[in-house]
Order: C-alpha cells, then sequence, then structure tokens
C-alpha cells in the first residue's frame, strides 16, 4: 500500500474545501491509499482494517452461501473506513476526474461516520490504533498458550452478532441535567412497577405526586417530603433499595459481556486471558455494527453529495458525459432489485425537495387531496435543514420506516416484485406484487440485516445452566449452526447450555392431487448441548 | 427416453408387490415434487438482480470496478497440510472438524477434466434463516417500471433445457469461482498411493509415466558418472594393443598408458517407460431416489478416483462416464458427469447394459485394462437383478476390477442391488474381479476414501 501522489492528493483537498463549503463537516486529516490486488486479498477478510487480529480463517476460502451478511455484517470491500484520520483505498488507474467524484463520494462517507449519532460510539478514538494493540495482545497469547487462543476467537465470533450494540450507545446520549438520584430511579423504575406491581393509574399519581414536591419545596427539599411518605407507606422500600445497591445489574442481551462478567470458568485463574480475546472480539463487532446499519442512507448521502458537488466543481469540465455513465451505473434505480445507492439517493433528494417546499410537519401530512399534495409548496427552503437533521439522527430502519411513503413510491414508479411458480408451465414468473408503498416499505424493512433477539435469562436455567431464549420474530435459526455455535457456548460457559426457539413445521400437503398448499405452523423448541452433545426436544 | 409410467405399468404386469410398488411410485413422485421449488437462484433468468440483496452492493465495485479478488490459492500450498494438521488437533482436542475440502472441476476436453481442491470452512453463528417460505414462492423485491399490479414482467424456465447444469453435487461449491484458479490437486491430498489392481499387459502398449531418467548410457571422453569397470577394461584394452602388458601375470598397473578416450562415462538418458494401458468407466444412478447426500457421496467418491487416476497416471488412463436412470447414457465429460441433476426411476442393468454395448462395439476388452466403478444408492425396478446380473456376469468377463459403491439412505439397509449381488455369489466366487462397498449417506470423507480403498486394493 502506498499513499496516493501529491497531484492526486491536491485534488483531494480541492474536494475537501468544496465539500466544506457546501455544509458538509469532517476532520481535516484524512489518508488515500493506492490498493493493489495483492493488497485487497490481504485485506478484505480484515474488512479493509490493516492492523485486525489476525486468525486463520483469514487464510481460507469461507462459504457464506447462506445469509452472508448476516454471518458478515461488515462489508469486506469498503473504499473508506472510519478511523481517525479516515483511510480510503483507492485502484491507481483512475482518471483525475473519476477520482474527484469518487472523493467527493469518500467525503460524504467521512461526514456520515463523523455525524451520524449511530456512530457516536466510534468518534473519540482512532480504531485502526486500537485493532493494533488488540492483534498484538492476541499475538502474545497466541505465543503462550498455542492453538487454544484461535479456538477461543472461533467461539466469541460465533457469538459476536448477539452483542448489545445499542446499549453501549444509549449511556452516550443520556443528558446529564435529567439525572435523577438512585433512590428516586430504583422507586419509580423498579420498585413500583416490578416489586409492587402497581396499576399504570397510581403509577402516575405516584409521579405527579414527586413532581408536586419538587415544584413545592425545590429539588432536595421536595425530595426528602416525598420519600418521607413513601417510608410511611412502604417500609421496606428502604431494605429492598439497599439490597438492591448491593447487586449487580444482569446483563441480559449481550451474550459476549454476560460471559466475560458470569462465566465461572472465564473468571478460574487459568482461564482469565480468555476473557480479553472475547472483549477484543466483542469490541471489534461493536465498531462495525452502526455500519451496516446505515447502509442505505450511508451511499445515499454519499452519492447525493458526489452528484450534487461533482456538477458544479470547476475543475472537472469536460468529463459530465463520462461521469454521466458511471454516476448512471452507480444510482440507476434497478428494474428488478434493490439497489442502496439508488434508493437512498433519491430518498435524499426527495426529502430536499420536500423539505424546500416544506411538505414536512402536520399541515402537510393531514391533507388527503392528492392534486393539493402535489401543488403544495409554503417556499419554506428547509430541505438542507432537514437532511442533515435526517443524515445525524437516523438509521436505516427508521429512513426507509419515516420517509418512504406513496408519493415517493408514485414518483419513482417503485414496486414489489414477486417471484411464483407456474406449475403448469414450470416457469418461474417475475411479476407486481404490489405497488402499494406500505407494501414497498416492508419488503425493504425485511431486507435489513437483523440480528436474531435471543435473551439471557438466568432464573430459567437450571443446575447452572445457561438460559437463551430466542425470541421469534418469523423466521428460524439455521439449524445447521445451532450445533456448532452452541458446542462455543458451552466451552466458555463451562456448562450445560439450553437455547430456546421456534423452528418451521412443514406440513406436507394431503392428497396427492395437489392444489393444497403445504402449511407452516411453528413450535418451540429447547436445544440442550451438554458434553457436546446437542439434544432437541419440543416444548 | 423410456417413460418411466409406462415402464412400471410393464413391471406391474409381471408382478410387483404392492410395497415396491408404492416405493417406485413415490421415487417418481418424489422426482417431480422436489423439482418442482428448484429456485434456479441467480443462475442467469430475466433480472440476475432479483436475489441480490442490499449489501452486496459496495463501494469498490460500483465506484472503481473493483471486484472481489479471489485468493490465488497457489499461495496456499503449504497450508492446506498445515489446515488438515489444525483439522485434527481439533479433533483430538473435542471439537468438531471445521475444514471442509472442497473440489472444483474444471471440464477439459476430450473427457479430460482438471480437478483443484480449496480448502473452506464456514464461521457458524445464530442467524435467521431467510428460505423458509412455502414451495412455489420464490421471495420478493423491489422493482421500477409502469405495470400494474399482478402483471408478469419476466419469466424463467424451471428446468433449463440443454445445459443440465446446476442441482448436482457441486452446486454450492464455489459457484462464483474462477474454475482455473490454481490449487492443490486432490490426487496430492490422497495420500495414500493406490494402485490399479490386476493390470496385465495387454494389446499396444502405452506410456503412463512417458519417461524416465537414467544413468544407462555410455559415453567415452566427457560424461556425469565415471564408469570405473569399464574405463579400467578400455585401459587394459589399449595398453595390450600398445604391447604395454607384457605379462599377464605380473600387471604393475602404475605403468599403464592412459588415453582420455579410454574413459568411459554414464550419461543421463531418457528411456520409455512401457505400461499397460488402462480404460475406467465411471457409471452413476442419477434416479429420483438418489437426491441430497446419497448423490454427494457417490460423487464424491468418484472424483477422488477420478483425480487421483489423474494425478498418479498423469492423465494417461481414459476415462469413460455413464448415467443411468431406467435408461443409460454416456456423457462426454466428468464435469457433466458430476453437475448433472436426478431424474426418473432406476433400472441398474441400462448402465452395465450400455457398458457392455461401448466395450463390444470398441473392441475394448482387447487392448485396454478395463475398470468400473459403480454408484448407487442400492435401489433398482429390476427385482432380484434378472436384468442387472446377466449384464454384470457379461462385464466380469473382460473387467480388471469393478467396484460398487452403495450409500444407502439412513433408514434401509440391505439394499436391493445389495441384495442380489451377495445372491448371486458372484462376491464371492470373483473377489478379485468385483468389489462392493455399502456405507451410510452420512458417511464422512474418511470413510469415502476408505471405501475407495476396498474397492481398489
Amino acid at each position: 500500500m502506498e499513499l496516493i501522489n501529491q497531484h492526486t492528493k491536491e485534488i483531494m483537498e480541492g474536494c475537501k474545501v468544496r465539500a466544506r463549503a457546501a455544509g458538509l463537516t469532517f476532520t481535516d486529516e484524512s489518508l488515500e491509499y493506492i490498493v493493489t490486488n495483492r493488497d485487497l486479498i490481504e485485506l478484505s477478510p480484515k474488512v479493509m482494517i490493516p492492523t485486525l487480529y489476525d486468525y486463520w480463517v483469514h487464510d481460507v476460502e469461507v462459504l457464506r452461501g447462506k445469509g452472508e451478511y448476516e454471518l458478515y455484517p461488515h462489508n469486506p470491500y469498503e473504499t473508506v473506513i472510519n478511523t481517525r484520520p479516515a483511510i480510503s483505498f483507492y485502484n491507481d488507474n483512475n482518471p483525475d476526474w473519476l477520482n474527484v467524484m469518487i472523493f467527493y463520494h469518500v467525503l460524504g462517507h467521512i461526514d456520515f461516520f463523523q455525524n451520524n449519532h449511530c456512530f457516536r460510539h466510534t468518534w473519540e478514538y482512532d480504531f485502526t490504533g486500537q485493532a493494533l494493540s488488540d492483534k498484538r495482545v492476541i499475538a502474545k497469547l497466541r505465543a503462550e498458550k498455542g492453538r487454544w487462543v484461535d479456538y477461543i476467537i472461533e467461539f466469541a465470533r460465533s457469538i459476536d452478532n448477539l452483542v448489545g450494540y445499542h446499549s453501549e450507545l444509549s449511556p452516550l446520549f443520556a443528558p446529564s441535567s435529567a439525572a435523577c438520584s438512585s433512590r428516586l430511579n430504583y422507586y419509580l423504575d423498579v420498585f413500583l412497577q416490578t416489586v409492587k406491581k402497581l396499576p399504570i393509574g397510581e403509577y402516575l399519581k405516584e409521579v405527579a405526586r414527586y413532581n408536586e414536591n419538587v415544584a413545592a419545596h425545590g429539588p432536595e427539599e421536595g425530595e426528602r417530603r416525598f420519600f418521607a411518605d413513601v417510608v410511611a407507606k412502604y417500609p421496606e422500600m428502604e431494605a429492598h433499595f439497599v439490597k438492591s445497591a448491593g447487586m449487580k445489574r444482569t446483563e441480559r442481551h449481550d451474550l459476549l459481556r454476560f460471559l466475560v462478567e458470569n462465566s465461572e470458568f472465564l473468571a478460574r485463574d487459568e482461564n482469565v486471558w480468555m476473557r480479553s480475546v472475547l472483549e477484543v472480539v466483542r469490541k471489534t463487532s461493536i465498531f462495525f455494527q452502526p455500519q451496516i446499519r446505515t447502509k442505505i442512507m450511508n451511499e445515499g448521502w454519499a452519492s447525493y453529495w458526489h452528484e450534487k458537488l461533482f456538477l458544479v466543481d470547476d475543475r472537472i469540465r469536460g468529463h459530465e458525459v463520462d461521469f454521466a455513465r458511471v454516476h448512471a451505473g452507480v444510482t440507476a434505480m434497478p428494474r428488478v432489485g434493490m439497489n442502496p445507492y439508488a434508493l437512498g439517493m433519491r430518498l435524499m433528494q426527495f426529502l430536499k425537495e420536500a423539505g424546500d417546499a416544506g411538505r414536512v410537519g402536520f399541515d402537510y401530512q393531514r391533507l388527503t387531496d392528492a392534486e393539493t399534495r402535489k401543488k403544495y409548496n409554503t417556499g419554506a427552503g428547509l430541505g438542507d435543514e432537514l437532511i442533515f437533521q435526517v443524515r445525524s439522527d437516523l438509521s436505516d430502519y427508521l429512513f426507509i420506516k419515516n420517509f418512504v411513503d406513496q408519493d415517493f413510491s408514485n414518483h419513482h414508479d417503485l414496486f414489489v416484485t414477486g417471484k411464483r411458480l407456474d406449475p403448469q408451465r414450470m416457469v418461474w414468473q417475475y411479476y407486481v406484487k404490489s405497488r402499494d408503498a406500505a407494501e414497498y416499505r416492508d419488503m425493504v424493512l425485511a431486507s435489513l440485516y437483523h440480528p436474531p433477539h435471543i435473551e439471557i435469562a438466568p432464573e430459567r436455567g437450571m443446575n447452572g445452566a445457561l438460559y437463551l431464549v430466542h425470541h421469534f420474530e418469523g423466521k428460524q435459526l439455521v439449524q445447521e449452526y445451532i450445533a456448532n455455535t452452541m458446542v462455543g457456548i458451552e466451552f466458555l460457559w463451562g456448562g450445560e447450555v439450553q437455547l430456546e426457539t421456534s423452528e418451521a413445521v412443514v406440513e406436507a400437503p394431503r392428497g396427492r392431487e395437489g392444489g393444497e398448499e403445504p402449511e407452516i405452523t411453528w413450535q418451540r423448541v429447547l436445544y440442550t448441548m451438554k458434553d457436546k452433545t446437542l439434544n432437541r426436544k419440543a416444548l | 427416453m423410456k417413460d418411466p409410467e409406462k415402464y412400471l405399468q410393464e413391471l406391474k404386469r409381471k408382478g410387483l408387490d404392492p410395497q415396491r410398488e408404492e416405493r417406485f411410485r413415490a421415487e417418481l413422485d418424489g422426482t417431480q415434487r422436489r423439482e418442482n421449488p428448484v429456485d434456479p437462484g441467480n443462475a442467469g433468468g430475466p433480472f440476475p438482480g432479483f436475489s441480490r440483496g442490499l449489501y452486496t452492493w459496495h463501494d469498490q465495485a460500483v465506484l472503481q470496478q473493483q471486484e472481489r479478488v479471489q485468493n490465488p490459492y497457489i499461495a496456499q500450498m503449504k497450508a492446506l497440510d498445515e489446515l488438515l494438521e489444525r483439522d485434527r488437533q481439533r479433533e483430538k482436542d473435542g471439537f468438531p472438524r471445521k475444514i471442509k475440502v472442497g473440489r472444483l472441476i474444471k471440464p477439459g476436453k476430450g473427457g479430460k477434466g482438471k480437478i483443484v481442491v480449496v480448502p473452506s470452512t464456514e464461521e457458524e453463528k445464530f442467524i435467521h434463516d431467510p428460505t423458509i417460505r412455502p414451495p412455489g414462492e420464490g421471495g420478493s423485491t423491489g422493482g421500477s417500471g409502469n405495470e400494474e399490479e399482478g402483471e408478469v414482467i419476466g419469466e424463467q424456465k424451471v428446468r433449463e433445457t440443454g445445459d443440465e447444469s446446476g442441482a448436482g453435487p457441486g452446486q454450492g461449491e464455489g459457484e462464483s469461482h474462477e474454475l482455473d484458479a490454481s490449487a492443490y490437486e486432490l490426487g496430492r491430498v490422497l495420500t495414500e498411493q493406490f494402485q490399479l489392481p490386476n493390470l496385465r499387459e495387454k494389446g499396444k502398449k502405452r506410456s503412463f509415466t512417458r519417461y524416465v531418467y537414467d544413468l544407462t548410457d555410455r559415453n567415452r571422453g566427457s560424461g556425469q558418472i565415471l564408469d570405473k569397470k569399464a574405463t579400467l577394461r578400455k585401459i587394459i584394452e589399449t595398453n595390450i594393443a600398445l604391447g604395454n602388458l607384457p605379462d599377464h601375470s605380473d600387471i604393475d598397473p602404475t605403468r599403464f598408458l592412459i588415453s582420455p578416450r579410454d574413459k568411459v562415462y554414464r550419461v543421463f538418458s531418457k528411456e520409455k517407460d512401457y505400461e499397460p494401458q488402462a480404460l475406467v468407466f465411471f457409471l452413476r444412478d442419477y434416479s429420483g431416489s438418489m437426491a441430497g447426500k446419497v448423490t454427494e457421496l457417490v460423487a464424491t467418491q468418484h472424483v477422488m478416483i477420478y483425480s487421483w487416476l489423474l494425478y498418479q497416471y498423469a492423465g494417461q488412463v481414459e476415462s469413460r462416464f455413464i448415467l443411468h436412470d431406467t435408461e443409460a447414457k454416456e456423457v462426454p465429460d466428468f464435469h457433466t458427469y458430476y453437475n448433472s441433476r436426478v431424474a426418473g426411476g432406476t433400472e441398474v442393468a441400462s448402465a452395465y447394459k450400455l457398458v457392455n454395448d461401448i466395450v463390444a462395439k470398441e473392441n475394448l476388452a482387447q487392448d485396454y485394462n478395463i475398470y468400473v466403478f459403480h454408484g448407487t444408492d442400492g435401489d433398482d425396478w429390476d427385482t432380484g437383478g434378472d436384468k442387472s446380473i446377466p449384464e454384470l456376469m457379461r462385464i466380469l468377463t473382460y473387467v480388471s476390477r469393478m467396484g460398487v459403491t452403495i450409500a444407502e439412505h439412513s433408514g434401509t439397509q440391505w439394499t436391493e442391488v445389495a441384495r442380489y449381488l451377495e445372491n448371486s455369489g458372484l462376491l464371492r466366487d470373483k473377489p478379485d474381479l468385483l468389489r462392493m462397498d455399502v456405507m451410510t449417506e452420512d458417511a464422512e470423507e474418511a470413510r469415502v476414501i476408505d471405501g475407495i480403498r476396498k474397492l481398489i486394493s
């Protein structure tokens, strides 16, 4: 890998000046490297992070047939990575005009990385630096422990999609000023709701009583008086609170963290080193989480800006046609299929127009007349404000859910394509399944990355078993993978592991004539992994 | 092609017990049912973008036309042995093996193919399985255009005509690989050095290994190794001629005159190494009942035998490929043989008959050592082997070795083919010519290799 030459770097710096003028914000420094095929072979298994830890699976062809992007929620071929400074990768034979376009695209991504709140936890450090120190930790452990390090990496990676990304993120946004005393938090959040199981009306009365006290006597005195009454009513409250303060909160969603904190096996002196491996895998996974959850937005945002900025760039006159070809290739709405660049960019453009015309907010949304909606224009000119806010605050899920509406889908002639079997003629037919925006939206939402919701339920495990509950969301788990994944968890837990999940039971159609569709019913099953043997039991 | 339905009627007229009839019916139906929902997936079709996910789009590809770079497996030449060693170690440590040895077959002209081996693995996690949906439903994706709801915008045949590749055991492995990605030859992996049994001198000879190099030629004056004995003889000859050796009983070597031409050297020379030639028939049952693991197993074993032949005999062994259901057909190369999908009923005799016909027509028995490897799930509509056994007897008159592999479906035991082979007594009477290996459908790779040993040894 070598840096781009001075001439090209100058072009990049020119792009930065223009992008800043347009409102994008990003750090001053950035690194641009030329990559060869050879570099890509080394970089792609490491998700383009040159300093990521070594792992033997990176040297092997990895079979990714089934659920590739559920297994690998990070693109192995990122052009730009979210580091400080941001690093981006280029072919060495790109013409200048193409580099200008790519640079704008890259700057769009960097702006997105550094301003979208889903990436909030990555803002304060440089991931390549952290990865390098992690890599050294693992190399050192490997020198001491040999192949066992690789087993631990393997087992940790097999559950690295079950990390508490959101619980990692949310404390970063907790407003400090609104902090309440822990006693109050415990009383209102736990004691009344979980211990006393108060009806909602009475609960709200308590909240109101607190607010009245504070309003009347100021925060401190108000709270003192409030609790004086509480103690009179629930004398046991204080004891509960003290007890709860001594109890550690148990992790329920982040399996990797749960194992680090609670596994007795990992707490043994000779196994403590395994925790650092788990922590490395966990941090790496959490680092990549926002990338996949903002794919449409991120690509849409970068495409929106590379188009906009390229067209007004005075340096590339004469290459408009070249640009148009490449740009159309990237952002054309496919006849059939989904293109995140195309979809994201059109949504951004749509929002920009909507904001400029004031077609946001209640006044517009309550209009039902199509003609009035079409002509609606307050001249508010708030388009930029709107898209910059969207860029900061949303993830793909909300972006699609909030903004793909019938106006948008009509404007771009979008429909859901279905595929069905015509048994008479033995052909698969591709057909227009629906032009309803809601169905289009649901189809896109269903295709977004979504790891299974698996909760840790320590209270349900008998005899020290680890009990996992898979909350069913319409899809079963890939069955072939269950056994080996549980072998890993059993090893890290040091004991029996149970997984409760749902599985499809496909009823064969009765009668030989066909006509009856086979039905799928769902059944809860319990898998138990003990001493590396898996048992399945229907519940 | 013979209509299996008619054939079944015919069998019924001849008397067929209801249980077996039911099984045959199921096989025919099974073929139908299984084939209906064969989802062509990405392969061709009018809209290749249909099953392309959101996350397959990335900047390197769309902006810089940089597609995925194939790992040049040649760089891992050493790695495979290490990986396999790692895998053995895994087993010792009490964890399931993880390295899979994927095979790619490169079709070549004239039945000569190349097989490369790619070590691969899977990282397993709890993930959602997107494939559970009612059969006949092919999923959905986005689209744009101005057609009405319900309008059909494109069609794709379920069974592509012509090239039958697709649902063979090769699927899923290396769909996107460049076939000439350099890699191991499987023969290397089969560390066992098998030898073709019963190889006899027959007909015109052909050299397997082409040449051997040896220090056989002699050269006077210069060369690689001095042949001392021959040199001394020459020196004595010269000295006698010169009259320098008057007395035989009293030879004084120090007085010898030595001419440079007297020195005799041995030099390297190519020697042709002739060996008898061999022809191998591969027979595979591709009837409806063969769907799934059994086909994979049989094909895997044949891949191994085939690649071992390629490796060991440097491609000098000729191979012929025959597929059969109720009818047999010869296919031109291993690629087709390996990838053809399953269909129809089963009649083993058809394949044996075709072998006999080919051998008779081309008069192969005279010039070749003939080997026949047959893979099946052991099911045969021909009860008791009434047709198969006579054909088999004919094969055994000229064959050097015939190996039948039966991959049993789980739950079945003592299959039709196994039974009539056993009852015919041929296995007992001609153990040198006929071998049978029965394994269950979930046999491991090691078991498959074991099977080869059994068939060939």
